[in-house]
């Protein structure tokens, strides 16, 4: 489920909130050969108008390059930052619904609040957990919530943020081509 | 002012300045054929909406105009896809309105709907689905500043009916018209660099002056940027020759001393040869296509590389420039004419005696060639082109279709002014060449235009000829008859074994003469040398209608030098009498 950091980059795009951008840009990843890892869109906060766009791509650099290229060229598309993963926070959040009858249920609340977890739904002998961490982080909820009995598991796409670097942050504007 | 959309489409049509839209109505698109008939635009209807947008492309090929087709939905749309991606893949400007079926029955599997804008994202440069007609000022006028400004490239305006019919709520609208500054607004994400990094031009201008093998390498891109100027300056400052590709044919004059002609799988031995050896490409608006590189790994394995390109995809995609610049070619050329003039000019240029000495060497050795017809034979495809060439005016325009005859023509012909040469380079359309005449005549009327053809091509777009009979475009079609897709035939020739497969088209059927005058053109045949001249000059003082001549050639002739597919560039076979041991 998870790539491993040197595997994979994280593309930030800014795009015009326009009906049909998603399928531009997702379409020039499939018309190129690229496979999408994940993606996550919502509205910026600050201007309505536009949408952020979190894609997370398995491939070598170089021909990120060119996608990043490509992808620059949509007329919607109006900034692309490429975030390193060691230069980055990534966050994911899963919702996942565990069998968790009255004799176990301490535990899995247990393990929820190690994970810094909300129960969100209780029934009678399952849970509904919330943990929004980083996707490792979510591999190992995933796993040690396992053995009680997964009934279902989402995951979002992950979003990223550039470190917050004391000395030179890396963050890469992709768009700065000279 | 209150306006329906179809009156606010054909309007904004007007202020953008489009004079002819090559088109064919249909049920979605017919609100918007109503005005046309109070409009002084032009419209020519033509017979397939393939032939609109090839017609759209000739135009917007001699003029720089961007090329304006209209066609209504579903099956008229999907017509113009292999014109919109033509014109994409040789960023052509182009806008093209498509009818859609009323918005609200948009996804009902409606008739003759279809998803225009999701089958044209990936062959245009953008495209619109048009909801209101508020929009549709400002919609028009940034489909045009797309198409027009950095890579040109075709924009489509997809529009539902009652968007445009009257009486609809969707189609009312106050009139506006969006200024320059509104329309830049209103793309955030759309700011084409043209000027260079002075920087990076500065270096570039270095690298020129330690050069002492230099080659510059043309592409479409300077004629795309009205560059031709500049490039001959130059040229001419530096003294370094220039090789133009088949979109760039043109650009450089052909007569001038330091042309080197077209490079690439046919291009002549000279300027193949000339890149490969060369220590520096000065590459000028060329995307280092495959029909150029050959065998990327062992293209011109000592060169270093300058690379301008308004494009920054293309810097980098196929071979990693030393020094690449992003803008505009003319801005480019410009401000680099100035740093080499700064460093000292054409004094401070090293000396390249020996480059030219070997230059003309290759040129004297290896010139295109042909062997003549012995009696009895079919006519030779290039001695019909070099007639053609040396009866017709110095700046006719000649358009082709794709194959043999295509090669031909960009390799005989002399092409010594820009805007003269319409093929279609990228996407290779076979059919391209008689609507893209048709529209370089309408877009040039004063120029006489060629249309070269082959008689497999002639068959896919012919009827477009009605089209030119009928509102009197005089374009004059020469088929080079040999009753083969001649380039594939030529291909299982050399490297199937001669084993012939699907190729034999028949030189008799159609008869091409009869069809011709079944259009409303004049028709003649040409079967024995004798006859080429004078069936030529008929044809070239015909000029109240369309002309034909039906050529039959020998269907062996091969197209000489090629570089055999997937080879090193050192690869190149030269015609068989210029072979070592002939």
């Amino acid at each position: 489920m998870t790539l491993r950091d040197h595997q994979h980059h994280t593309l930030v795009v800014l795009v015009e909130n326009k009906a049909g951008v998603l399928s531009r840009v997702a379409g020039l990843f499939a018309r190129r050969g690229f496979n999408i890892f994940s993606l996550a869109v919502a509205p910026t906060t600050e201007d309505e108008s536009f949408n952020r766009i979190t894609i997370v791509v398995d491939v070598e650099s170089a021909p990120l390059e060119q996608i990043t290229k490509q992808l620059f060229k949509l007329v919607n598309v109006v900034k692309i930052s490429e975030l390193d993963p060691r230069d980055s926070v990534e966050r994911e959040l899963m919702l996942a619904t565990v069998r968790a009858e009255a004799s176990e249920r301490s535990q899995v609340i247990e393990l929820v609040d190690v994970f810094d977890g909300t129960i969100v739904d209780v029934g009678h002998n399952e849970l509904t957990i919330s943990v929004s961490d980083s996707p490792e982080r979510l591999d190992d909820v995933e796993e040690l919530l396992r053995p009680f009995g997964l009934i279902e598991l989402q995951r979002t796409g992950r979003v990223a943020l550039p470190k917050l670097e004391r000395n030179s942050p890396r963050l890469r504007n992709a768009s700065k081509v000279s | 002012m209150q306006l329906n959309g179809g009156q606010a489409l054909i309007k904004s049509l007007e202020l953008e300045g489009v004079e002819v839209i090559f088109g064919l109505p249909g049920g979605a698109i017919l609100p918007v054929y109503d005005p046309i008939i109070d409009s002084p635009m032009r419209h020519i209807l033509v017979r397939h909406e393939q032939g609109a947008g090839h017609m759209a492309e000739g135009y917007a090929h001699v003029t720089g105009r961007p090329g304006v087709c209209m066609v209504t939905s579903g099956p008229a749309a999907t017509n113009v896809v292999t014109p919109l991606c033509d014109a994409y893949m040789d960023s052509i400007p182009m806008v093209c309105i498509t009818g859609q079926v009323a918005y609200g029955a948009i996804g009902t599997d409606a008739f003759q709907e279809c998803d225009t804008t999701g089958i044209t994202a990936s062959v245009t440069k953008h495209n619109y689905l048009v909801t209101d007609a508020k929009d549709i000022p400002r919609i028009i006028r940034e489909a045009f500043h797309i198409a027009t400004t950095g890579r040109p490239g075709p924009v489509l305006v997809d529009i539902p009916k009652d968007v445009v019919a009257p009486n609809t709520p969707r189609s009312e609208m106050e009139w506006y018209w969006p200024s320059d500054d509104d329309i830049k607004a209103g793309l955030p994400g759309y700011r084409p660099t043209l000027k260079g990094h002075p920087k990076k031009i500065k270096e570039a201008a270095e690298l020129i002056n330690r050069s002492v093998r230099p080659v510059i390498y043309a592409g479409g891109g300077i004629l795309k940027a009205r560059a031709a100027e500049a490039l001959r300056e130059l040229a001419e400052l530096t003294g370094i020759h220039v090789v133009t590709t088949l979109m760039a044919r043109g650009a450089f004059p052909d007569d001038h001393e330091l042309a080197l002609g077209m490079p690439g799988m046919h291009g002549n031995y000279t300027a193949v040869t000339a890149m490969q050896k060369s220590d520096l490409l000065i590459a000028l608006g060329s995307r280092f296509d495959d029909r150029v590189t050959g065998k990327v790994d062992g293209f011109a394995p000592d060169a270093k590389v300058i690379h301008v390109d308004i494009d920054p995809a293309e810097l980098g995609k196929v071979r990693v420039p030393d020094v690449p610049i992003v803008g505009d070619s003319r801005l480019v050329i410009e401000e680099l004419v100035k740093a080499i003039r700064d460093l000292g000019g054409a004094d401070a240029q090293p000396d390249r005696s020996k480059w030219k000495a070997t230059l003309s060497g290759w040129q004297e050795k290896f010139p295109l060639t042909y062997d003549d017809a012995e009696p009895g034979e079919g006519l030779k495809p290039q001695m019909v082109l070099e007639t053609i060439r040396d009866s017709s005016p110095d700046d006719t325009i000649v358009t082709s279709g794709v194959g043999q005859h295509q090669m031909w023509t960009s390799q005989l012909w002399k092409f010594n002014h820009p805007y003269t040469w319409v093929n279609s380079g990228g996407l290779g359309t076979m059919g391209f060449s008689v609507p893209a005449a048709i529209g370089a005549k309408v877009g040039r009327p004063d120029a006489t235009v060629w249309c070269i053809d082959g008689d497999g091509c002639f068959q896919m777009t012919a009827q477009e000829l009605t089209t030119a009979s009928i509102e009197r475009i005089p374009i004059k079609v020469a088929i080079l008859n040999n009753g083969y897709l001649g380039m594939v035939r030529q291909w299982q020739d050399m490297f199937y074994d001669e084993r012939f497969s699907q190729v034999r088209l028949t030189q008799d059927l159609p008869d091409y003469k009869m069809w011709a005058e079944s259009m409303g053109c004049v028709g003649f045949r040409v079967e024995s040398p004798e006859e080429v001249q004078a069936t030529v000059d008929k044809a070239n003082e015909i000029d109240d209608r369309p002309v034909v001549i039906d050529f039959r050639t020998d269907a062996r002739e091969n197209v000489f030098p090629i570089i055999p597919a997937g080879q090193n560039n050192d690869a190149i076979v030269v015609h068989p009498s210029q072979e070592p041991n002939s």
